[in-house]
């Protein structure tokens, strides 16, 4: 692999999506960097949601949508015929903007995926252990959480939910984790936690998250995409983008002409 | 994130995965197995039926009388009184059970006294027709004095049919968005107004397709009628169609079915099969009927 590519994580080339008539995305064309957080900001229906879920087809349940195009993500593209969909969402993880814990243990959802993706009986109860351990140590829960780690994990609080779907991604060892409005159901200290959560993580993950709060974006993320209408009008860096935008049409909306 | 992955093999199957979907396909072909192997019965029976009354199929056959006891002829008297049965426990069940469903589900609270009423409604979706069918012999043949007669016979149908109308009604409302009626209210409607216009509206094939379907489940019942109402023989006229007063016993489709493949002596062999036939091919036209009525009222539905 070049330097070049060592650098991107996620490469999407014209890429276009429908919805049945309606075209959802336009000739997209980004470059998401490895490692760092990127934001997609852009007014309700841009489409940023959607290119989110493009990154691990999980778009594609829906039979009526239909996708051309390319997303590179690591070197591979991920619409090629022999990419697993069950590897690719191994390694492309999601968090949704409801927390949505399984409806079992504390324990038990973070061992979930992992049960998941390898046989019975491949790991120790000492190994699993640790691997919990280390998750909620990771997403700051195991303080709170390691006296009731057999609680049902529905019963927790939302943020301590939404803690868990991050750390609930971290056993499978995830290259790109995507981040739907993570924060758009939490109070403010909930929004304070997840928000330094994804600090902790930068630089070991990809973290790429939509969010419709513009002061989110500017607070967390290394690099903003602003969408509109379906398409990626710019890509630069925050502080850049926030600051000095090339496009008019990205300068108005972060003045809160429209959206 | 600097592993040694060759980007060619990224995200591409392991064995594990292979193994996998292997358990994957082997029980989605398990499972479609056993759709098959439901609908196989279904049609041999239907092709059994069909294949063993042929002989006695006709138009002829629907509107004669028996004759020689009941040995040949036809079946209208039975026909005719199925259809007033099951029309007749209809016209009571269904207000009382759509009007109940709408009580329950639009204007009761939620207190133990309306909890109560929904444990005993279905509970008593779940009580067995010959249970039914003694409580209308004893409430409407001898208490209520109706005696041996329709009136009593659909009265008990109405009365097995009503928890059943009252649940599938229920489920009917409660499918129709709590938002349409938040936005009814808040221009100011009152509770029989949203209802009036916009939950009936919005549920109406999901009630209608509850009801039909109990039409099928009266027409199908013997024992609720043979306790109550449903006689052996009736002398009847060729295609007369209301050969029958309400305090009269009638004949009825399933009663008769019983009747001649059991109880009547040198029977035409084709002939318990081709009335088998007739409650089939009723009971699926109704059904065909429900359908077609919810697919045309959901067309017309725009949510």
């Amino acid at each position: 692999m070049t330097t070049e590519s060592m650098q991107y994580c996620i490469h999407t080339r014209n890429l276009n999506l429908w919805y049945g008539e309606f075209q959802a995305l336009k000739n997209v064309n980004t470059d998401v960097k490895n490692g760092l957080i990127t934001s997609l900001i852009g007014p309700s229906g841009c489409g940023k949601t959607t290119l989110l879920r493009c990154f691990n087809r999980i778009n594609e349940r829906f039979t009526y949508v239909r996708t051309e195009g390319k997303i590179v993500i690591l070197g591979k593209n991920i619409y090629d015929p022999d990419v697993s969909l069950i590897e690719l969402r191994k390694s492309v993880g999601m968090v949704f903007q409801r927390p949505n814990p399984v409806p079992i243990s504390v324990y038990e959802n973070i061992l979930f995926g992992l049960r998941i993706h390898h046989p019975f009986g491949s790991f120790k109860k000492s190994e699993l252990d640790d691997i919990v351990e280390k998750s909620l140590m990771e997403v700051g829960l195991w303080k709170d959480l390691k006296d009731r780690l057999k609680a049902k994990a529905t019963s927790l609080q939302l943020e301590q939910q939404q803690k868990l779907c991050i750390a609930r991604l971290l056993p499978l060892k995830p290259d790109v984790i995507l981040m739907d409005e993570p924060c758009s159901a939490l109070d403010i200290e909930g929004t304070r936690a997840i928000e330094e959560l994804m600090y902790q993580l930068r630089g070991r993950y990809t973290i790429v998250i939509v969010t419709h709060n513009m002061a989110q974006a500017r607070r967390i993320s290394d690099e903003c995409i602003f969408m509109l209408l379906g398409e990626m009008i710019e890509h630069a860096r925050t502080e850049e983008l926030f600051l000095n935008p090339r496009n008019p049409r990205t300068g108005e909306y972060i003045e809160g002409r429209y959206g | 994130m600097t592993d040694p992955i060759d980007p060619v093999t990224r995200f591409t199957k392991t064995d594990f995965v292979v193994r996998k979907e292997r358990i994957q396909s082997v029980s989605k072909i398990l499972f479609s197995l056993m759709v098959i192997s439901m609908i196989i019965p279904l049609l041999a029976i239907i092709a059994y039926l069909f294949y063993h009354a042929l002989p006695s199929l006709s138009w002829e056959f629907l509107v004669e009388v028996p004759k020689k006891g009941m040995s040949e002829g036809g079946i209208w008297p039975a026909f005719v009184g199925t259809l007033y049965l099951v029309l007749i426990s209809l016209a009571i069940a269904a207000p009382i059970g759509v009007f109940a469903a709408i009580y329950l589900n639009e204007y009761a609270r939620d207190n133990w006294f309306n909890r109560i009423i929904n444990l005993a409604v279905i509970n008593l979706a779940g009580v067995p027709s010959i249970v039914h069918a003694l409580f209308g012999l004893g409430a409407f043949v001898y208490a209520a004095q109706f005696g041996y007669s329709i009136i009593s016979a659909s009265l008990t149908l109405a009365i097995m049919t009503l928890p059943v109308i009252i649940a599938s009604t229920r489920e009917a409302l409660a499918s129709v968005p709590m938002t349409f009626r938040e936005a009814c209210w808040n221009v100011g409607a009152t509770r029989w107004q949203t209802i009036r216009a916009i939950v009936l509206p919005n549920s109406i094939s999901g009630i209608l397709t509850g009801i039909i379907l109990q039409v099928s489940r009266a027409a199908g019942e013997t024992a609720p009628i043979m306790f109550t109402g449903a006689v052996f023989y009736k002398a009847v006229s060729r295609g007369d169609l209301f050969p029958y007063q309400l305090n009269e016993q009638c004949m009825a489709l399933s009663m008769h079915l019983y009747t001649v493949a059991t109880q009547v002596p040198n029977v035409k062999e084709s002939l318990p099969y081709a009335t088998a036939v007739v409650l089939l091919c009723s009971v699926l036209f109704v059904n065909a009927g429900a359908i077609a009525l919810r697919v045309w009222l959901r067309n017309h539905k725009k949510w």
